[in-house]
């Protein structure tokens, strides 16, 4: 029996009795991270990285159980050993590698190896024999720039739209993208607005003692009659779904950009909408799967979400004991993900 | 290239016209002559036939790009463009090239032309060597002759008048007819002063804008004059110099094409421009614009087709007499000046007066206008008596007040990914009526739908495939659009035995379902049966 089996809750280890980033609610559910396709409420207890405490805090109801583990410290429930490994991906992320009667397997999550994020931990690849990788960008097409340039390529939008009078409203996953694009940010251009669905978590990641510039929660500045609105030259990071609400227009003017791993192919950047589409993304590139892959010297490897069947014909043809596996986890959705507050204010809600 | 590479980079992030506009000027300010004049060339649509086959430069590129046959294809199929495929694929090139974009264009490209296969791929590899991404993909663009930004040739206009510090209206007239792409063009072209002398140059057209709601809008009816509005090739026939030219609206020089309407303007005095309408038109009248295109078809004239298709010039405007520019006068003048020109030419000539249309009142009008389709004619045209002839689509003055489209209600039967923005959704979609039980397909259609609608369907058409061709998903029959179309004739070529003019969705009958969509008589009753059939060789001018 392979010490991973999928069955319809998600990936379960039936020797330690505990599921992987399972779907529905179980009794021991080992997470990841805390993205919404791969942390669900309802479970008894949860096990999370040390450091992913306080943003799985903030995506669970108050009475959830979460024990927490520090990186590569190992646990062991059942005689399986459980340690977290770095993913990369966002604040807290982590592989879970399993180790059972001398046979180590690794489940990675969403990763992107190469680091150059100070908002999280970078990933580690760690030696197993059975390795579970995300295909998100399972395809050649997909390479991205540095940090550098990156870096780059925000501020000098930022500065043109400030120059302007404009400004510049950024569109990113509120749990770690709108992070690691603040930590990007050079404030000395202008004030750094927020939407409330990313401020929450901006409080999150301080808590665990992230380094983020100076934010103000857009939704509870108060412009009274008469006086200049705050918005001209600043940077405001909103989650994908505020693109296109109501919300949005009080800003005007501004540029607006999509900050993904999608807005890599010109068709989907100009599909969106956006002046600007910013190829971002937490997780791993072509290159950077098939590194990844490679540095753990697995024989056997799993692929999940994303271009399954290329990566697997690929890994084959290479002579890799390669597999598809069928989870509904969904990476980097391209469209906007239904659990992101829409429009502010949404606070009050119990 | 560089700097071309940040033009199309400014012009393809954004949607706003004025920001367009603006980075159009930024780069005609500074960018060289001879660059320039490539960028007019290709921002106007202009393009080098492509001349390195598809399938050599995709193999190629696999080899560039080291990646597997199999994978190159998947890479496709996500991006969906060839060009920008080749482009992801290849290795990051350490540095852009500074080489201009008229080197590239003349030391680089034109000579793939000529070149053999071993030429070609050595060519193509060394370019791709010394390109950036940016470069590479509008490069890959221009060897595919699928160079595409948006931006209207107004705006190209708007922005070169802009850096020239030109009225647009002048760049509008020099930039029309034929020009080469050279440095000592795009100096003449922003150079300051009058519109050029060159002979053959017609004037840009004006055009009318679509009325929508009733005329009654336009105000006192004797203010304006009607027309029919006639279907065929709007053109500009120019007599200077002792030359005649004949234009089309596309632009292209159809002089030897038309030999009847040449040998007219043969006989115009020195100094003549007149705005008209080819039609095909026999001793009983006017004929359906496919007996026009029978004419476009064709390669060479001979007796017979000249016979079969004879064609008549209606003149609608005078431009220009005795080598005066005549725009600025009121159209009912320049009407008048016009009707004595092709008085001279006798009622059985093949130039023609556009006749006018009267009516009493507007209700009059949309009388005689119901009987647009058996004149063959797509309705009314309205102008204004007193307007001088603008340039290009202004509003206010011209209207055509066209009949309603025929329509019809078709199942969606075939689904096909679009292109460009489109490139990852079904949009491309083939149309079916009944016929004693079955669907046949008579019509494909590609816009027409909002965003949100093409979403909706093409989820749809993911989850309903039942068969899969090549690109082409046969889809469950359920989904009912109206589909809307211009003008219909029969056809051997089409499995319906029709074939429709500019089909387009109307809207999404979401209300019926597929036991309501309309037969095959309903079309053919649509024919009529004394419309000729369609030529076999179709090949549209404008």
């Amino acid at each position: 029996m392979p010490l991973l089996t999928l069955s319809d809750a998600g990936l379960y280890c039936a020797a330690g009795g505990f599921h992987i980033d399972p779907w529905k609610p179980v009794a021991r559910a080992v997470v990841t991270h805390a993205h919404a396709d791969h942390l669900r409420g309802g479970s008894e207890r949860y096990l999370v990285a040390k450091t992913g405490e306080t943003v799985t805090r903030a995506r669970l109801p108050d009475q959830a159980i979460i024990d927490t583990l520090p990186y590569g410290e190992q646990t062991r429930h059942q005689g399986v050993g459980i340690s977290f490994h770095p993913a990369g991906h966002v604040l807290g992320s982590a592989q879970v590698r399993l180790e059972h009667q001398g046979e180590v397997w690794v489940a990675s999550g969403d990763y992107r190896p190469g680091g150059g994020n100070p908002t999280c931990e970078s990933f580690e690849p760690v030696r197993c024999h059975t390795f579970i990788t995300e295909s998100t960008f399972g395809l050649p097409i997909y390479r991205w720039k540095s940090a550098e340039d990156l870096t780059g390529d925000l501020n000098t939008w930022w500065r043109a739209n400030a120059d302007a009078g404009r400004a510049s409203i950024v569109y990113a996953y509120s749990l770690g993208k709108a992070q690691r694009l603040l930590a990007m940010a050079d404030p000395s251009i202008g004030p750094i607005f927020t939407h409330g669905a990313v401020e929450r978590l901006n409080d999150a990641y301080r808590a665990a003692g992230v380094k983020l510039p100076p934010t103000q929660h857009a939704g509870k500045i108060e412009v009274k009659r008469g006086e200049k609105k705050p918005w001209a030259g600043s940077l405001i990071v909103a989650p994908p779904s505020a693109h296109g609400s109501t919300w949005v227009r009080t800003f005007a003017p501004f540029s607006a950009a999509i900050a993904s791993g999608w807005m890599r192919i010109r068709g989907t950047r100009r599909r969106r909408a956006v002046d600007r589409g910013l190829v971002l993304s937490d997780h791993a590139d072509w290159p950077g799967l098939l590194s990844a892959i490679e540095a753990t010297g697995a024989e056997q490897v799993w692929v999940t979400h994303g271009y399954i069947a290329v990566l697997v014909r690929y890994l084959r043809e290479r002579g890799i004991d390669a597999q598809g596996v069928e989870t509904r986890f969904v990476g980097e959705a391209e469209a906007e993900s239904g659990d992101e507050a829409p429009t502010e204010p949404t606070e009050a809600a119990p | 290239m560089k700097r071309f590479a940040d033009l199309f980079a400014s012009l393809d992030e954004t949607t706003k016209t004025n920001a367009k506009i603006a980075a159009l000027a930024d780069y005609f300010m500074v960018a060289d002559a001879a660059d320039a004049a490539w960028a007019v060339y290709f921002l106007t649509g202009r393009k080098p036939k492509q001349v390195v086959p598809t399938r050599f430069l995709r193999q190629w590129a696999l080899e560039a790009a080291k990646v597997p046959d199999w994978l190159f294809d998947e890479s496709y199929h996500a991006v969906g463009d060839l060009a920008e495929t080749m482009a992801l694929l290849m290795p990051e090139a350490p540095v852009a090239s500074e080489r201009p974009l008229h080197e590239w264009v003349e030391e680089r490209l034109l000579p793939l032309r000529g070149a053999d296969e071993g030429g070609q791929r050595r060519a193509l590899l060394q370019a791709w060597a010394e390109l950036d991404a940016r470069q590479r993909f509008l490069w890959n663009k221009l060897i595919t002759g699928a160079f595409r930004v948006g931006v209207s040739q107004q705006m190209v206009i708007l922005g070169i008048a802009r850096a020239a510090d030109l009225a647009p209206s002048i760049l509008a007239h020099r930039l029309m007819g034929e020009w080469r792409p050279t440095p000592e063009f795009f100096r003449a072209l922003v150079a300051p002063g009058a519109a050029a002398s060159d002979p053959s140059r017609p004037y840009p057209y004006f055009l009318a804008t679509p009325l929508e709601g009733g005329p009654e809008q336009l105000g006192d009816i004797s203010e304006w004059l009607a027309e029919w509005k006639w279907d065929g090739i709007r053109s500009q026939l120019i007599r200077r110099s002792g030359l005649t030219f004949l234009w089309s609206r596309g632009e292209e020089l159809v002089t030897e094409r038309f030999p009847e309407i040449s040998a007219i303007g043969d006989r115009l005095p020195e100094g003549t421009v007149i705005d008209g309408e080819i039609l095909p038109w026999n001793a009983s009248g006017v004929l359906p614009f496919a007996e026009l295109q029978r004419r476009i078809g064709r390669k060479s004239l001979t007796k017979k087709v000249l016979a079969e298709a004879p064609v008549t010039l209606l003149a609608y405007d005078l431009l220009e007499e005795g080598g005066v520019d005549l725009r600025e006068l009121p159209l009912e003048q320049r009407r008048s000046r016009l009707a004595e020109i092709v008085a001279a030419f006798g009622p059985e000539s093949r130039l023609k007066l556009s006749p006018t249309v009267e009516g009493e009142s507007y209700a009059d009008l949309a009388h005689q206008r119901e009987a647009s389709r058996q004149r063959n004619v797509e309705g009314l045209m309205l102008k204004r008596r007193s307007s001088p002839y603008r340039v290009g689509r202004v509003r206010g003055d011209w209207w055509k007040w066209k009949i309603d489209p025929y329509a019809i209600d078709a199942v969606l039967v075939y689904a096909q990914r679009g292109n460009g923005k489109r490139a990852s959704l079904y949009t491309d979609y083939t149309f079916a009526v009944w016929d004693d039980g079955k669907l046949v397909p008579f019509a494909k259609a590609y816009s027409g739908l909002t965003d949100a609608e093409i979403r909706q369907v093409d989820a749809f058409i993911r989850k309903n495939t039942v068969e899969k061709f090549g690109p082409v998903r046969t889809v469950k029959p359920e989904m009912v659009f109206e589909i809307g179309f211009e003008g219909i004739a029969r056809s051997t070529r089409h499995k319906s035995g029709i074939a429709v003019r500019f089909p387009r969705i109307l809207r999404w009958r979401t209300d019926k379902t597929i036991d309501d969509a309309d037969k095959l008589e309903t079309l053919q009753a649509m024919v009529g049966p004394e419309t000729p059939e369609e030529p076999n060789e179709q090949q549209e001018l404008f």
